[in-house]
């Protein structure tokens, strides 16, 4: 049994304490939270152990794990203390706010061998996943466009008083929104390495974005375009949706569905047909032991349980992934300190590796 | 009380479609209007259908004023309010925190002022009355209609179950039962998980609409414990998405379900009166 801890019991909180509860692999000992009203119904109805105070808590429980999902400005402060106390780690995206602060906190991790994981969870959507297992084994030869994008109603009115509303506390369209559709990027066609043409604004938000938009380039000559928009009422919930070209098709991805279009059939992939293969996620899910609001949130908890049972230190999701999320935030905010935003983008070689795999996989075929 | 073996459901008129985006918004579009939402109402009517299991969606008062003005058409007819509609309270909390949006569903209530002190262990009546003032909120919509079964939707079924806060099933049930003299029903993805938090609190066979499916879809745990489940365990099963959202053919999907003898009743939603038919005579018929 992994000793996992919570701290932070906000609605991703909840969400989480709900399935560490219910995960046969783990002892939930605790959960903290600064609301007492809040602790105190849980300690007498859930007859869970709470602590107001996060270092009380490490100091008087003996743990294998923690799940922290606070407000995000708090993440930096809470991971150092965690590896401190030598805890594996599942942590809320994003990682953290200050991009040089998580180039430290990822070293650290990794040079005393904890198991980090950050709540990317769209990695752990059946869709997404099959979308990148195609990618990844050429299925559309060479890659030469991707669009992220992403919408939902979150801010539909000039009012707000949670943290989401103060850009420093990481609130925003870009930590709440963008950042899963730039993990969606890497995850599907690799790291972005620039973004140029950044739209930020303000729709409803006195403090904060409501949308943004750029231009963004990414290895071996890709180039890509995300949109985000959290003020978009014809959404019922969010929405977020990836458009991959290369040079054999395209393939649209979303939630429920993975549409391929295929110029030509790819020896690798039998299921595919030539033209359009509709891949449902119905089709590609194996049933959970737990489900609540969606298979991957369980998906994820689990992978993370198995990687800490199996001492896993590099794996998805984990915190030098995640910090590859926050570089590129800090690009689209202009703080990056190195000076990698703005950088003009490339454009992409004509012949290169990917289409000699492209030929390779192809044949003679076109 | 007995159940309809068919009852109809309403994902489809409030664009939730576990298939296709592309379709959820075409149904969004279609059904944006109230009056097109009766049409196929009237048409489910017209084919025996006489139970609407709905979300307590922000579009159905105005469906229940309908049929609250029209009762002489529908002497009949029965609703299943589920409970609540998860989105609102969920934007509302990103909005404005779990004390404001609590505060944003609620009347004035003295039990607020005490939350919002802070610091204090909730009583148990507080508790209490806040479940049932949230309920009351919810079945405003369906005053002066029939309804037979009331149930919590699984989101709040789920994370309850989760959490392990087992009692709030007792507060639901027992509020359901002397304020609206209705059967208390649960919607849930893990049904073997369920059933013994239910037995702990001693609600006895109880009435759980799960989903169930040749291909397990969205059932936690396996198809196989399922079938375990419905031979060995005492409740009232009302089966939904038997076709895995169209993962399924038709006659197969309806083959399954009615195969599993435990199973009370089955729920779907349809748009066209073709589907509508097809699915009813589809499960009368092989419901022998």
């Amino acid at each position: 049994m992994i000793r996992t801890a919570i701290v932070g019991l906000g609605k991703m909180g909840l969400s989480h304490l709900a399935i560490l509860r219910a995960h046969p692999e783990v002892e939930l000992v605790a959960a903290c939270d600064g609301l007492g009203y809040l602790t105190n119904s849980l300690e007498r109805y859930a007859a869970l152990k709470c602590y107001n105070d996060f270092d009380d808590m490490l100091a008087k429980e003996t743990l294998d794990a923690i799940l922290i999902a606070t407000p995000s400005k708090s993440h930096g402060a809470l991971v150092r203390k965690a590896i401190d106390s030598g805890l594996h780690i599942f942590c809320e995206k994003p990682f953290v706010l200050d991009h040089a602060e998580g180039v430290g906190l990822v070293e650290l991790a990794e040079s005393r061998g904890l198991v980090t994981q950050v709540g990317y969870h769209y990695r752990f959507v059946a869709t997404f996943g099959e979308a990148a297992r195609l990618l990844r084994a050429g299925a559309l030869g060479r890659v030469h466009h991707v669009r992220a994008e992403a919408y939902g109603p979150v801010v539909l009115r000039p009012k707000g008083s949670t943290w989401r509303s103060n850009r420093q506390d990481g609130g925003g369209v870009v930590y709440d929104y963008a950042c899963h559709a730039i993990d969606l990027v890497h995850f599907v066609v690799g790291e972005i390495g620039a973004v140029s043409g950044v739209i930020r604004n303000s729709v409803f938000s006195r403090d904060v974005d409501d949308e943004v938009y750029c231009s963004f380039s990414a290895a071996d000559g890709i180039s890509g375009q995300l949109c985000v928009n959290w003020s978009d009422e014809s959404c019922r919930k969010m929405t977020t949706r990836l458009s991959v070209w290369g040079e054999n098709g395209n393939i649209k991805v979303d939630r429920q569905e993975c549409q391929v279009y295929l110029r030509q059939p790819v020896a690798a992939f039998p299921e595919l047909v030539k033209g359009w293969t509709t891949l449902n996620i119905t089709e590609l899910l194996p049933p959970e032991w737990y489900y609540l609001r969606g298979e991957e949130y369980s998906r994820q908890i689990d992978q993370f349980v198995r990687r800490v049972m199996a001492r896993e230190v590099r794996g998805t999701n984990d915190f030098r992934s995640a910090l590859s999320t926050d570089r590129v935030v800090a690009m689209i905010h202009g703080t990056l300190a190195d000076g990698a935003a703005g950088e003009s983008m490339q454009p992409p070689p004509r012949r290169g590796a990917f289409a000699r795999l492209r030929q390779r996989l192809l044949g003679g075929a076109r | 009380m007995t159940m309809d073996r068919v009852i109809f459901g309403d994902n489809q008129f409030f664009g939730i479609n576990h298939m296709s985006e592309e379709k959820a918004r075409a149904q969004a579009i279609r059904f944006q209007d109230t009056a097109s939402i009766i049409e196929v109402l009237d048409t489910a009517y017209a084919q025996g259908i006489r139970t609407f299991m709905c979300t307590t969606h922000e579009r159905m008062p105005e469906i229940c004023d309908h049929f609250r003005a029209h009762r002489d058409r529908y002497p009949d007819y029965r609703f299943y309010p589920c409970m609540p509609y998860a989105h609102k309270y969920a934007n509302a909390v990103t909005e404005l925190g779990m004390l404001g949006a609590l505060r944003s569903f609620l009347p004035e209530s003295g039990v607020l002022g005490t939350l919002i002190q802070g610091g204090k262990a909730l009583a148990t009546s507080d508790i209490e009355s806040i479940g049932r003032m949230l309920v009351d909120a919810e079945m405003k919509m369906f005053a002066g209609l029939s309804t037979p079964v009331i149930f919590i939707q699984n989101i709040v079924t789920d994370l309850l179950l989760g959490l392990g806060i087992k009692d709030a099933f007792r507060i639901f049930s027992d509020h359901i039962r002397t304020r609206y003299q209705a059967e208390p029903g649960f919607i849930t993805m893990n049904v073997p998980m369920l059933l013994d938090a239910l037995d702990a609190v001693g609600i006895e066979n109880p009435i759980v609409c799960a989903n169930i499916n040749k291909a397990g879809f969205r059932m936690s745990g396996g198809v196989a414990r399922y079938e375990e489940i419905l031979r060995t365990r005492r409740f009232r099963p009302i089966a939904m998405s038997i076709f895995a959202s169209g993962a399924i053919p038709a006659r197969e999907a309806v083959a399954y379900v009615c195969g599993l003898e435990q199973v009370e009743s089955i729920v779907f939603g349809a748009s066209s009166r073709q589907n509508i038919q097809q699915t009813s005579d589809l499960i009368r018929q092989l419901s022998k």
